[in-house]
């Protein structure tokens, strides 16, 4: 029997997805279980497996084009089934907004490249899909990569409307930038401005923070903290050479996990009727990729040693930046902390990221002039700012929560215990 | 002769037709695979020719190979080590069966194209020559090479140039299944040496010492006066083609190997040295016991042995 | 700088290598008394006598296992194929015996051998005597492959080979035999795998060997007229091939034509086009092209010939193909 194959929600707050790639290819033999496409979610690129077996017939939505969630991408079905009505209802039915029906003739065309572009999905996210829909000579496409120059800008003057060399230099020309091939410079604007395609995790970000700051009433609580045994921690810790390095963000990271153990509230969510609050400690570190952020979540902080800590934070580090997190790598964090000291940033405020009840705003770790014992030494500090949700942490939950961390990370041996 | 070559001919018979029984079993275990051909019946030709050699001179031959390389004075171990396919192998285990060399003992291979290695064996003639040597070459190949070209070739060089190299026609009557009254022309096979002006002889190559003989008389003659010679022994396989092919099929009969079986080439010297009281039942029985102890130490070494390692794929496919 | 013919300065190769080295000798139809069916080994039979300069029977298959045996125990033989052509019958002793003994043995033997002679067309020989084997020697494993353009290369590297404690398949050009260039006196050597920039530029490298590389110089001088700068660069040996002076070349202008004598099928060209894609994708501006003869065996009247095989104008067209011009 037929089957319709569905764009599943692969986040919980996708709404739509795009098929970056198809595995398989039309007249493919399929098992339960294969991956038979890639899809972008507004957080990452995912795979997807097909739930039942057959031959993939008719692949609905070619690569670059944008689904929402459950609508067709594809039917599975016998090999001698006549799909033809089945095609012809989802037809009269278009799905909306991105779908387009693909001719025979490009499935048959071996060249993906030549397949014409019909959606405007934003392609400057991730190469794979420029690669899959803008026809450009390897080293065009490289120098584009490296001066930020949007390919779908530049017109091609090869062979079949192929990006080459000059095509890339001649726009570099115009606006004025020195062909090299040296690591990349300030993005190039056209003088008259451009407007630039919203990407799927640019209007995730939009739509959660516009929908935080409009329902969520926050509230901003700052401290300054001593530093200056967690410096000397760090360094006692990184001398033993146990093959992992731990950083500042780390420890605040073990610190605030241990803090909101005793402050259920500060890690909890307001539930519209009702206070939830959580019985683990999952904190989200913020992760700055080329156009957006995202945040993977290192679940169980509270259970976790510093160094595994500090192992779980690299690891999805770079799969944040490779693009390789999975939905619930990202998702259902009770607490996020975002750590801009590596930008030299003093002190900021973050937005909450709903449904969570606060967020940590943490600055640069700085050497300053400060008093001890009537003297005026050097000394290290850092300014942390908590938003809070006033719907459920009200100023002296906030405010108390702050002074345990600020405690523990005076004395970090705290930590070990 | 003396009677200690002839028990170390005998000696050498035994140990080949016990290690090739061995290797028969550990085939059919896998311990060994691909083309394994055995030499079962043939021992006389290969033992009587060596044994009528000096130690530096060249033996060359083709892929029924185990015998020879054991007759040319190679330790079984590493023979049967590298039929396993081991690192410790004589070939580090990239040759097989069909690719056994031992150059210190003058074994040139263990080749598997049929007449591949007869213009080597010209060729090494050619260097004897050259570097004014008194060594000799014998190369030993099956009745079914000699419609090769690289055999008329060789021939030709041979006597053209004047070079010291045997060329010994192991007859054991099929080319794997086709009898040599289906392959070739005429019978007498060392008549081809006429086409060439060559000496030629023939001999029963299940008797060892006839073998001897026959081979000591063509050394002598390359050696002093550089003239090759060719020479068919007859003889006969007891086992199939190789350790995949049936001993009998549609192309021989079952009584047919076992008359010839009758001939057994071990028989036939054993009860030679024992009614010349060379040998006793005694020491017969000594004999066997020793080479039983070789050969098992042989199997469990190979079988002990490491596989070579994977970075020696790259290894020995050019020289520095 | 003496100014040497390519057969002047093979035939001085040999010569200085049978000095040096009593263990190398030369083989093969003709090269004795007749001194060579292009006069190759002019000479010396004379030098050396009939021991080390060897006449032979028709029988390549024959001889070149001679020579491979020999190597096997010691000497360094010289095999010459009156042509490459006829080196087919001998390939059962190439590609069985020479390539592999070293390896089937577990590298109990080393099998310096050159075997040399013309490859490739001449003018109106017919398709037996007018092809180009090089892939056919570089598909296999355990053999070099030589291929030199010009009199010094050809003098340099035949020494190398004669050197080499491997096989190494020297081709030579019967057309280029007479092709003049200055030829460095006594040792000198150039070394297996490391190629040569014949002419730089900058906007487009052709790759070329043997006389081909003349048809890309033809091509790259037309190109200069039209103020292309083409970076003509020549391998000189296939097996093992200098990788990175491709590469590099690539990396400067972005762009390649490979220029061959054979068939384009499963060609040398071939491989360097992929192996151009795999180290130097980022920085091409166009797809690799390859001019070779025409996918046919080598018809006899001149045109049809002519049309069959590479020349300038063909490279020129391939360059304005990839430079969109």
């Amino acid at each position: 029997m037929a089957v319709k194959v569905t764009m599943p929600k692969l986040s919980d707050t996708m709404t739509e997805g795009v098929i970056v790639k198809w595995i398989k290819k039309e007249g493919d033999n399929i098992e339960a279980g294969d991956v038979i496409a890639e899809a972008e979610s507004d957080k990452a690129t995912m795979e997807l497996e097909a739930f039942d077996a057959g031959i993939l017939k008719k692949i609905i939505v070619k690569e670059g084009g944008k689904v929402p969630v459950n609508g067709t991408i594809a039917v599975i079905a016998e090999s001698d089934e006549d799909i033809s009505g089945l095609l012809k209802e989802l037809k009269s039915a278009p799905q909306k907004p991105h779908v387009e029906e693909v001719s025979t003739k490009e499935v048959e065309s071996t060249t993906i490249a030549s397949a014409p572009v019909v959606d405007n999905t934003p392609q400057d996210e991730i190469l794979t899909r420029d690669s899959i829909r803008i026809k450009a000579s390897p080293l065009a496409r490289k120098m584009a990569a490296e001066k930020n120059l949007d390919m779908r800008k530049i017109s091609g003057s090869g062979p079949g409307g192929r990006i080459i060399k000059r095509d890339v230099e001649t726009v570099l020309a115009e606006s004025g930038v020195k062909p090299s091939l040296k690591p990349s410079g300030p993005a190039v604007i056209p003088a008259g401005g451009e407007d630039v395609p919203l990407s799927t995790m640019r209007e995730s970000i939009a739509k959660t923070m516009v929908l935080s700051k409009q329902t969520t009433p926050h509230f901003y609580l700052t401290t300054e903290i001593d530093m200056d045994k967690v410096v000397e921690t760090r360094l006692a810790i990184n001398a033993i050479q146990s093959g992992i390095k731990i950083s500042y963000n780390d420890i605040i990271v073990k610190a605030v996990a241990v803090t909101l153990k005793k402050h259920p509230r500060v890690n909890g969510s307001f539930a519209g009727d009702k206070l939830v609050l959580h019985g683990r400690v999952d904190i989200g570190i913020a992760v700055a990729l080329d156009d957006g952020l995202i945040t993977p979540v290192i679940r169980n902080c509270e259970t976790k040693s510093l160094g595994q800590i500090a192992i779980e934070i690299r690891e999805s580090a770079k799969k944040a930046k490779d693009r390789k997190l999975k939905p619930d790598e990202y998702t259902n964090a009770t607490f996020n902390i975002s750590n801009l000291g590596m930008y030299d940033i003093d002190q900021f405020t973050a937005i909450i990221t709903p449904p969570q009840a606060a967020v940590l705003a943490v600055g640069v770790v700085q050497k300053k002039p400060v008093v001890k014992d009537d003297e005026i030494v050097i000394g290290h500090r850092v300014r942390v700012t908590l938003s809070c949700d006033h719907r459920i942490v009200d100023g002296a939950t906030g405010a108390l929560f702050l002074k345990d961390l600020k405690k523990l990370l005076e004395n970090p041996l705290g930590l070990m215990l | 002769m003396q009677k200690k070559k002839l028990v170390e001919m005998y000696r050498m018979m035994l140990l080949i037709r016990r290690f090739e029984e061995r290797a028969a079993q550990m085939y059919g275990m896998q311990k060994i695979t691909g083309f394994c051909h055995l030499y079962i019946g043939q021992e006389a030709v290969g033992v009587g020719a060596i044994a009528a050699l000096r130690p530096d001179d060249y033996f060359i031959s083709a892929y029924r190979d185990h015998g020879h390389i054991l007759a040319k004075g190679t330790d079984p171990k590493p023979v049967m080590a590298e039929l396993f396919g081991k690192a410790t192998g004589i070939s580090k285990g990239k040759g097989g069966s069909m690719h056994l060399f031992d150059v210190e003992k003058g074994y040139m291979g263990g080749h598997g194209i049929v007449a591949g290695q007869i213009p080597l064996a010209t060729g090494m003639g050619f260097a004897i020559k050259y570097k004014k040597e008194d060594k000799v070459v014998v190369c030993s190949f099956g009745e079914g090479a000699v419609h090769q070209g690289s055999f008329h070739e060789s021939l030709n060089l041979a006597k053209l140039w004047k070079l010291p190299v045997i060329y010994l026609i192991e007859n054991n009557r099929y080319g794997m299944g086709t009898p040599l009254e289906r392959a070739s022309a005429i019978w007498d096979l060392s008549q081809k040496a006429e086409s060439y002006d060559m000496a030629r002889a023939t001999v029963d190559g299940m008797d060892v010492l006839k073998v001897y003989d026959v081979v000591a008389e063509a050394a002598d003659r390359a050696r002093k006066n550089g003239e090759p010679t060719l020479i068919e022994a007859r003889t006969y396989r007891f086992r199939g083609h190789s350790m995949s092919d049936p001993v009998h099929s549609h192309y021989r009969t079952k009584e047919e190997v076992e008359e010839q079986k009758k001939k057994d080439p071990l028989i036939i010297i054993k009860d030679k040295l024992l009614k010349d009281k060379v040998l006793t039942p005694a020491t017969v029985k000594e004999l066997e016991a020793e080479i039983k102890k070789i050969v098992l130490e042989s199997a469990d070494f190979a079988e002990n042995s490491p596989v070579p390692p994977l970075e020696a794929v790259y290894e020995d496919v050019y020289a520095p | 700088m003496p100014v040497l013919t390519f057969r002047e300065a093979l035939n001085q190769a040999m010569a200085e290598e049978m000095e040096r080295d009593p263990n190398v000798y030369l083989m093969g139809e003709e090269v004795g008394y007749y001194n060579g069916a292009y006069k190759v080994s002019q000479g010396l039979m004379e030098r050396f006598g009939p021991e080390r300069v060897i006449d032979t029977p028709i029988a390549e298959l024959g001889f070149a296992g001679v020579g491979v045996g020999s190597a096997m125990v010691g000497l360094r033989p010289i095999i010459e194929m009156m042509t490459f052509n006829f080196s087919i019958l001998a390939l059962d002793q190439i590609f069985n015996n020479a390539a592999k003994l070293r390896y089937m043995s577990g590298g109990q033997f080393q099998i310096p051998i050159v075997f040399r002679g013309p490859g490739g067309a001449a003018h109106g020989l017919g398709a037996q005597h007018s092809q180009c084997l090089d892939p056919w020697f570089c598909n296999v494993p355990g053999l070099k492959v030589v291929a030199p353009s010009v009199p010094a290369d050809g003098k340099g590297l035949l020494k190398s080979a004669i050197r080499d404690n491997n096989p190494v398949i020297f081709i030579e050009s019967e057309v280029a035999y007479g092709f003049k260039g200055e030829v460095p006196e006594g040792e000198f050597l150039v070394p297996l795998g490391v190629g040569e920039v014949k002419r730089e530029g900058k906007d487009v490298t052709i790759v070329a060997w043997s006389k081909m590389i003349h048809v890309a110089l033809d091509a790259a001088n037309a190109l200069a007229e039209e103020g292309i700068q083409a970076e003509v660069i020549d391998p000189r040996t296939l097996r093992p091939l200098d990788e990175q002076i491709l590469i590099t070349s690539v990396e400067k202008t972005n762009r390649c034509v490979i220029v061959e004598e054979g068939w384009p099928y499963a060609g040398v060209g071939a491989e360097i086009a992929h192996r151009i894609n795999m180290h130097a994708f980022d920085h091409l501006d166009a797809p690799v092209l390859r001019i070779s003869s025409k996918d046919v065996p080598m018809p006899y009247a001149l045109n049809l010939e002519k049309d069959v095989m590479p020349n300038a104008q063909k490279v020129v067209a391939a360059v304005k193909k990839v430079l969109y011009i």
